[in-house]
C-alpha cells in the first residue's frame, strides 16, 4: 500500500511520460467507445432507410425543445469541466472543485429532464419492441424508432452516470488535496471522458430530435 | 550457471519473492498475471478439447453413437464458444503477451498494472457466466449466435452472450494496456525499428481488439435485449433485419481471426530467429504486413455472407479484399522461410511447431483464397470444407504457435527445462494428429457433408473415422505435454538464463525474471536477434 500514496510511478521514468501514458490510454478507450455507439448509429441509418416516413413521424413525438435545454446544460457542463482542468493546471484546486460541482449539477439536470421524458414515453406507450403501444404510428418502424431511441439515449445516460461518478470522485480528490499543478492526470483524463459523453449527445440530439 | 550456483546466489524471482495466495490474487506483476492467464486459458483449452472429442466420437457412426441430436447441438456450440472466446482470442496476447512484452521492451511493468489485474478477473467472471450458461442448459445456436434463431432458442443463450460480452471488456483493456506500454515504456535504445516482431504483432492485434470488440459487445447486447424485451432490431416480424446481425457480427468476428492469428505469427517470428541463429529476413516487411492484415481484415467481413442475399457486386469486392490477406500472409511466410534458409538450424521442439505452423497456415491460407472465390464458396458454404479451412487457419496457427511459445518461453517463465525427447514425440504426435483430423474434413466437405449435422450418409463414414482417429492422437499428444510439463515444474533440470542461446531481448532478464524484471536498466545496443555480432552473455 505504501506505493499507493505517491501518485508518481517510478517505472514510467518521468512524470511527463506517465501523464502521456494516461492520456494515450484514455484516447484509445474513447476510440473504442466511439465504435460502441457507431453500431447503433448504423442501425439507425439502416432502419431510417427502411421506414423513412415513420421515423420522421416518430421524431415528432419527442420533446425537441426540452432536448435543446438538455443540450445547453450538457455543453455548459463541458465548459465547467474544461475550466476545472484550466484551474488545476494553475494549482487552484478549490476552484477546480467548484467547477466540477457545477458540471455535476448541470449533468444531473440533464438526467432529470431525460427521466421526465422517459416517464412521458411510458405513459404514451412509446416503448421498444413488445412493449410498444403507440396507436398513432404503425408498429413496423415505429417500435424500431423507439427501440433505437431508448438504446441510444439509454446508453448515453449510462455513460453520464459513469461520468458523474468520475466527476464526484475528482471532487472528493480535490477536497482531500490530491491534485496540484504538478499532478492532475486524473482530472485531465476524467475531463476527456466527460467531453466524449458531451460529443455523443451532439450526434444523438440532431439525429433523433431534429432531422426531418 | 550450474544449478548449485544458481541455488547459492538465490536471488528472489517473481515466483518466490512472495508466495502467499493473496500475493498472487492481488498481484500487479505482469508476469504473474501472464501466468494466471496461462492457467485459465489452458483450462479453457481442456474444456473445449473435451467437447471436441465428444463430437468426434459421436460422428464415428452415421447414426446416433453416444448422444442425442439436441445434446450434439449443444456440444458443438459449447466447443465453439469455449475455443473461440475463452481460448483462442485471449491465449497468446493475454498469457504470453503479458509475460514477455514488457521484458522485450525493457520495461519494468505494463502501463496500467491495476487494469491488467482487472482484466484477469473480468475474463474469469465472463468465463464463469459462460460456464454457468453451459451447465444450466447450454446453447444450440452455434458459436456465431445467428439471429433470428438465437433470439428465440429456448436454451441458455442469454448468459452465454453476456459472458462473452464481459470477456470482451477484458480484451479491450488488455489491448489498450499493450498499446500504451509499447508507446511509453520502451527502454533507452529501443527505438521503433528495433521493436521485436512479437511486440509488433501484439501491437497490431491490440489495435484490432480495441476497434472491433466494442462492435461485438454491442451486437451481443442487442441479441440479449431481443431475447429479454423483444426489441425487434433483428426480428423480421417486427420489421427488423436478421442480416444486420451478420454484418455487425462479422465486422468483429472476421478481424477476430486476425486477433487470433497475428499473435501466433509474432511467436513464429521470434522462434524462427532463435533456432535459425539468424536475424529475421525482412523485418520491416513482416512488421508492415502485420498492419496490412489488420487493416484489410476490417474490409473482408462480407465473405461470410456470400449466400445471405448480398449483391453479387458486393460479394465480388469482399472476395477480392479477402484475397489481399493472402498477399500479406505470404510476405510473412516467405520471410520466415528465407530466415531459415542458410541458417544454422537447431531443430528443437519450438522450431518443430514452427514447421507445423508454416505448413498448416500455408495450406489453410490457400484454401482460404479458394473459399474467397464466390462461385466456389457457393458450393462449399456451410460444409465441412469450411470447418476444415478455419480449423487449419485458426486452430492450426494458434495451437502450433501457442505450443511453440509454451515450450520456447517455458524456461523463461519457470526456470526449468522440459524433457526434450518427450516433447519431440508429443510435437510429432500433435502435428500428425492435426493433419489426420482435419485433412479428411476437406474431402468430406467437398463431398457435400454440411457442417453441424448430426447424421451423414454411410459412404462418408471412413473419412469421419479417420478424422476421429486423428483427434485421438491430438488428445494423446496433449496428455503427454500436460504430464511432462507438470513433471518439469518440479523435477525438470534448472535452466540457465538463456537455454536456447537466443538473442531475443526478453532473455536479457534472468530466467525466471526477478520481481522487477531487471536488476539494472537494460541496454539494447544491437538489433533484436542479431547473431552477427559477438556478445558476452549478460543478464541485466
Amino acid at each position: 500500500m505504501s506505493t499507493e500514496t505517491t501518485p508518481w510511478r517510478e517505472y514510467f521514468g518521468s512524470r511527463e511520460n506517465q501523464s502521456q501514458a494516461a492520456q494515450l490510454g484514455m484516447w484509445i478507450f474513447l476510440g473504442s467507445e466511439v465504435l460502441l455507439f457507431a453500431n447503433l448509429f448504423v442501425g439507425y441509418a439502416v432502419y431510417r432507410y427502411y421506414y423513412p416516413e415513420v421515423f420522421v413521424e416518430a421524431s415528432h413525438h419527442l420533446a425537441a425543445g426540452w432536448a435543446a435545454v438538455q443540450t445547453l446544460l450538457l455543453v455548459t457542463s463541458s465548459l465547467c469541466v474544461a475550466l476545472a482542468v484550466h484551474y488545476i493546471r494553475s494549482g487552484r484546486a478549490f476552484w477546480m472543485g467548484v467547477a466540477l460541482l457545477a458540471a455535476m449539477v448541470l449533468g444531473l439536470g440533464f438526467l432529470v429532464i431525460k427521466g421526465w421524458e422517459y416517464w412521458k414515453h411510458w405513459t404514451e406507450g412509446a416503448l421498444p419492441g413488445e412493449y410498444y403501444r403507440l396507436a398513432e404510428l404503425p408498429e413496423r418502424g415505429g417500435s424500431l424508432f423507439f427501440t433505437l431511441y431508448f438504446l441510444l439515449t439509454g446508453l448515453h445516460a449510462v455513460h453520464m452516470l459513469v461520468g458523474l461518478s468520475v466527476l464526484g470522485w475528482l471532487v472528493w480528490g480535490a477536497l482531500v488535496g490530491r491534485y496540484t499543478a504538478e499532478y492532475h492526470v486524473p482530472v485531465e483524463v476524467g475531463g476527456l471522458y466527460w467531453h466524449l459523453v458531451d460529443v455523443f449527445w451532439l450526434f444523438i440530439y440532431p439525429l433523433l430530435y431534429l432531422v426531418e | 550457471m550450474n544449478p548449485s550456483m544458481a541455488g547459492s546466489l538465490a536471488e528472489p524471482d517473481y515466483l518466490n519473492h512472495e508466495t502467499t495466495v493473496r500475493s498472487w490474487l492481488l498481484t500487479r506483476d505482469h508476469k504473474r498475471i501472464g501466468v494466471m492467464f496461462l492457467v485459465l486459458v489452458i483450462f479453457a483449452l481442456l474444456l473445449g478439447g473435451t467437447f471436441a472429442m465428444l463430437l468426434r466420437i459421436e460422428l464415428l457412426t452415421p447414426g446416433p453413437t453416444i448422444m442425442g441430436p439436441m445434446t450434439y447441438n449443444r456440444v458443438f456450440t459449447l466447443h465453439g464458444v469455449t475455443m473461440v472466446w475463452l481460448f483462442m482470442i485471449p491465449a497468446i496476447p493475454s498469457a504470453f503477451g503479458n509475460f514477455v512484452l514488457p521484458l522485450m521492451l525493457g520495461a519494468k511493468e505494463v502501463a496500467f498494472p491495476r487494469l491488467n489485474l482487472a482484466s484477469v478477473y473480468i475474463y474469469a467472471a465472463g468465463a464463469a457466466l459462460t460456464l454457468f450458461g453451459m451447465v444450466w442448459s447450454g446453447a444450440d445456436t452455434g458459436w456465431t449466435f445467428y439471429t433470428p434463431y438465437s433470439t428465440t432458442s429456448p436454451t441458455a443463450v442469454t448468459p452465454i452472450l453476456l459472458g462473452v460480452f464481459i470477456i470482451g471488456f477484458s480484451t479491450i483493456i488488455t489491448g489498450l494496456n499493450f498499446i500504451t506500454t509499447t508507446h511509453t515504456l520502451r527502454a533507452p535504445g529501443m527505438h521503433w525499428s528495433r521493436i521485436p516482431l512479437f511486440v509488433w504483432a501484439i501491437y497490431g492485434t491490440s489495435v484490432i481488439q480495441v476497434v472491433a470488440t466494442p462492435v461485438l459487445a454491442m451486437v451481443l447486447v442487442l441479441v440479449a435485449l431481443e431475447r429479454v424485451a423483444g426489441v425487434g432490431i433483428f426480428d423480421p416480424t417486427r420489421g427488423g433485419d436478421p442480416v444486420l446481425f451478420q454484418h455487425m457480427f462479422w465486422f468483429y468476428s472476421h478481424p477476430a481471426v486476425y486477433i487470433m492469428v497475428l499473435p501466433a505469427m509474432g511467436v513464429i517470428s521470434e522462434v524462427v530467429c532463435a533456432f535459425s541463429r539468424k536475424n529475421i529476413f525482412g523485418y520491416r516487411m513482416i512488421a508492415a504486413s502485420t498492419f496490412g492484415i489488420a487493416f484489410v481484415g476490417f474490409f473482408s467481413w462480407g465473405h461470410h455472407m456470400f449466400v445471405s442475399g448480398q449483391s453479387t457486386f458486393g460479394s465480388g469486392i469482399f472476395g477480392v479484399l479477402s484475397m489481399l490477406v493472402a498477399i500479406f500472409t505470404a510476405i510473412k511466410i516467405f520471410n520466415w522461410v528465407a530466415t531459415m534458409y542458410g541458417g544454422a538450424i537447431d531443430l528443437k521442439v519450438p522450431l518443430l511447431y514452427v514447421l507445423g505452423f508454416i505448413f498448416l497456415l500455408t495450406f489453410g491460407g490457400m484454401t482460404g483464397v479458394a473459399v474467397a472465390t464466390t462461385s466456389l464458396d457457393v458450393h462449399w458454404h456451410d460444409t465441412y470444407f469450411i470447418v476444415a479451412h478455419f480449423h487449419y487457419i485458426m486452430v492450426g496457427s494458434v495451437l502450433m504457435a501457442f505450443l511453440a511459445a509454451l515450450h520456447y518461453w517455458w524456461p523463461k517463465m519457470f526456470g526449468r527445462l522440459f524433457p526434450e525427447r518427450w516433447a519431440f514425440v508429443a510435437a510429432c504426435t500433435i502435428i500428425f494428429g492435426f493433419i489426420v483430423t482435419f485433412l479428411p474434413q476437406f474431402l468430406l466437405g467437398n463431398m457435400g457433408m454440411p457442417r453441424r449435422y448430426y447424421q451423414y450418409p454411410s459412404e462418408m463414414q471412413w473419412l469421419n473415422v479417420l478424422s476421429t482417429a486423428g483427434a485421438s492422437l491430438l488428445a494423446f499428444g496433449f496428455g503427454l505435454i500436460g504430464i511432462y510439463l507438470l513433471w518439469s515444474l518440479r523435477y525438470g533440470k534448472v535452466s540457465p538464463a538463456s537455454p536456447w542461446g537466443s538473442r531475443g531481448y526478453e532473455w536479457f532478464s534472468a530466467s525466471p525474471p526477478g520481481p522487477h524484471n531487471f536488476r539494472e536498466p537494460p541496454r539494447f545496443e544491437r538489433e533484436v536477434h542479431d547473431y552477427t555480432v559477438s556478445e558476452a552473455p549478460h543478464v541485466y
